[in-house]
């Protein structure tokens, strides 16, 4: 199979390329996704902690922030860019997250006629 | 397009410039599968969000988000998770990058920073239950029990198969099929912190602003 010939040939050509190696695969990536993930966590708990604005866009801003942090795990940490064949698993993540979200905001929106049902 | 060249050459050779994990067919299917179960479990939270989203106001006199949910509790949760997210990235590059020394060392860090998490919230339930806040209390404080709950059990599920993971890699080295085992147990913990960071803004950030 392919794998047993391809499986020595990608760490390189030899022990001494070790080094290279780790940078041609990317901690900075990684450290750079981990700084983000921090930062835009930082921004949200300021920003709700210290109430920096109305409840209203306050929620949406921390909605968005949480949407950057989908997309820095997928992009710094999942590599769900990766794969050999067509991006399937990323139609089946964005089928899932449009149900998620239509589930979610549908039923907040049918629950806020709740007075009768409550 | 690229990518879907390679996949109509899956002869030997063509295969070489992926990551070990994608290099034979059967294990790359495999990840496929485990990117669809991750879709469908996002439909399990999704479930859970909602109810809780409809649910978080229905306190019948007891305890509100706002009495209840701890700051400095939740934040440190935050962190430790975050950062085991990092970690687990760390033992895929380390598996990428065939060290299989470091791949154990991050492994076992990512699954001690997974166990604190789950100490700190269990902590955190009981602490809730011994005030009077149990999942029987309200609508709130059983939606709320079940979301967070939830995430903690899948937590926990993935502290156990991390380790199940870490004795394989042990054992039989890096391999493409032990390669592959890393890589959708980490995708898996990158997943359940992309969870956490809606819980720690739907349930506790809102709750304690509202």
């Amino acid at each position: 199979m392919a794998n047993a010939s391809g499986q020595h040939t990608a760490f390189g050509p030899g022990p001494g390329a070790h080094g290279e190696e780790e940078h041609k695969h990317g901690a900075g990536l990684y450290i750079a996704g981990y700084i983000l993930s921090l930062v835009l966590t930082a921004i949200s708990f300021w920003l709700a902690l210290t109430r920096a604005m109305p409840l209203g866009p306050l929620m949406l801003v921390l909605i968005i922030l949480a949407g950057l942090q989908i997309v820095v795990q997928l992009f710094f940490f999942m590599h769900v860019t990766e794969g050999d064949g067509p991006p399937w698993h990323s139609m089946a993540l964005l089928l899932g997250l449009i149900f998620t979200f239509a589930i979610a905001l549908m039923s907040m929106w049918i629950m806020s006629f709740h007075y009768q049902v409550q | 397009m690229a990518v879907m060249e390679h996949h109509l050459h899956e002869a030997s050779g063509a295969r070489r410039h992926l990551p070990m994990e994608y290099r034979d067919v059967h294990q790359s299917l495999r990840i496929l599968g485990f990117w669809l179960f991750l879709a469908t479990d996002m439909l399990l939270f999704a479930c859970l969000f909602a109810t809780y989203l409809v649910l978080r106001t229905h306190t019948d006199g007891g305890p509100t988000p706002r009495e209840l949910f701890d700051v400095p509790g939740f934040t440190a949760e935050t962190f430790i998770l975050l950062t085991s997210s990092f970690t687990g990235g760390l033992a895929t590059l380390a598996m990428r990058n065939g060290k299989k020394g470091q791949l154990i060392g991050w492994l076992a860090v990512t699954m001690l920073l997974g166990l604190s998490f789950v100490a700190l919230e269990a902590q955190e339930f009981v602490k809730d239950a011994l005030e009077g806040a149990t999942m029987q209390r309200s609508a709130f404080l059983s939606s709320f029990f079940t979301l967070v709950g939830t995430h903690g059990s899948h937590v926990s599920v993935g502290i156990v198969w991390m380790f199940l993971t870490l004795l394989q890699v042990l054992r039989r080295g890096i391999t493409p099929i032990t390669a592959r085992k890393v890589f959708i147990v980490n995708l898996y913990w990158h997943f359940l912190d992309v969870v956490w960071v809606f819980i720690f803004t739907i349930v506790y950030l809102s709750g304690v602003v509202m």
